[in-house]
């Protein structure tokens, strides 16, 4: 009798939360009753979720697989109707390709046609997508960076030596990271550097800069990285990569085509100074995507750099 | 190979299923970067080489590391630290 009133009235005070808990004690879970309410309440809903509607549960199930099913089947049906891969008839099909693959070395001076793609023809959707990297960094930074005050609360508690996540005389971390630290740097440079006479280019010698450089992060821990890689670099290289090449870009929309004379000459096709302003135009994207990688990985790690 | 490419795209596939269906999240990421690693091998063999080193560095590289940290962010992961408290306690 007694319990039955409580149980009204606990279900008038909490609603629909307190005859769920009747329901689990009922079912043999743990009495809640004790216990601080908060804590438990996820797993509670969990198994309110899993014991009442196993039917829904499975409909749910069913309809992901399905429009999984139907999604895979429509890209593949879309993949089944492209031209087939290397073969010789479906160049002649498309005038751009055609157009980029006979005159791309004549016109840009760069032995490498992807880099003379995305750096001369298109150009413009290169800059588009370093301004995006640009704006994803300031966005994370907007979420992540940390205040003033938790900023010298992490300096002097870097000061007092109590940085627990950094490394701390590790003799094969610090001489492995010798060997390899340099060499990837390099190994990135030259990507660059030879963007427009072998495979790469400022995104792929960019990124692997950048994993290089959180390497160093990692290996050599936040006050040794933070000498040379803080935010004054940061918006330096990055804002002056990238105004660099707006300002190049603008010189080549109107001094590039039409026959003009450039300051930029051609080149001998396969030495590293051809292709004009592609170097450095490689150049200004591998400082961005670098710098990019670096801060997305220093800002989710400390929140700062 | 082609029984290379073909045993490669088989990887790639039970990798991106293994990925959904991985228990811990740790792991989950750990695939995820095989998977990565092994498209990258892909890339080469279809004769792409700059999307190769692009998806050996971004997707095998910063991404992974990038989930590792929000994992550790998030307490996903224990810790060598909180490993050996516990093995105290």
């Amino acid at each position: 009798m007694n319990s039955i009133t409580e149980k009204l009235k606990s279900f008038i005070d909490n609603g629909i939360d307190a005859l769920d808990d009747e329901m689990l004690s009922e079912l043999g879970a743990p009495e809640t009753k004790q216990a601080p309410l908060k804590p438990e309440k996820p797993q509670r809903q969990a198994f309110h979720i899993a014991a009442k509607s196993r039917l829904g549960r499975c409909l749910h199930l069913c309809s992901g697989v399905l429009l999984c099913a139907a999604l895979i089947s429509l890209m593949l049906l879309t993949v089944s109707r492209l031209p087939a891969f290397g073969h010789p008839d479906t160049l002649s099909h498309n005038e751009v390709s055609e157009f980029y693959v006979e005159n791309g070395v004549k016109d840009t001076g760069a032995v490498n046609i992807v880099t003379s793609i995305i750096l001369n023809y298109r150009g413009f959707d290169t800059l588009g997508e370093s301004h995006v990297l640009f704006i994803a960094v300031c966005a994370v930074m907007i979420l992540l960076r940390n205040s003033p005050t938790d900023r010298s609360t992490l300096l002097s508690a870097y000061a007092n030596g109590d940085d627990k996540d950094e490394p701390h005389d590790d003799l094969i971390l610090f001489a492995g990271g010798r060997i390899a630290v340099p060499l990837i740097l390099m190994f990135g440079l030259y990507i660059i550097l030879n963007g427009n006479i072998s495979p790469g280019g400022g995104f792929s010698g960019g990124a692997v800069i950048g994993a290089g450089l959180i390497l160093y992060l990692s290996i050599y821990g936040y006050p040794a990285s933070s000498r040379f890689m803080n935010i004054t670099t940061f918006r330096a290289v990055s804002a002056s990569a990238l105004m660099s090449y707006c300002a190049f870009k603008t010189y080549h929309f109107i001094c590039g085509y039409n026959g003009l004379e450039s300051v930029f000459t051609r080149g001998v096709p396969g030495s590293i100074f051809s292709g004009g302003m592609l170097l450095y135009l490689n150049i200004f994207v591998g400082a961005v995507v670098a710098m990019t990688m670096y801060a997305l990985f220093t800002l989710f790690r400390k929140g700062d750099f | 190979m082609e029984t290379v490419n073909a045993l490669l795209l088989i990887f790639i596939l039970a990798c991106a299923v293994s990925v959904s269906l991985a228990r811990s999240l740790l792991s989950a990421v750990i695939i995820f970067m095989l998977q990565s690693l092994a498209m990258s091998v892909v890339w080469i063999l279809l004769r792409s080489p700059d999307l190769a080193i692009t998806e050996a560095a971004v997707g095998a590289g910063v991404t992974s590391l990038l989930m590792f940290v929000a994992l550790k962010k998030i307490h996903a992961v224990r810790t060598v630290k909180h490993e050996q408290h516990n093995g105290k306690a």
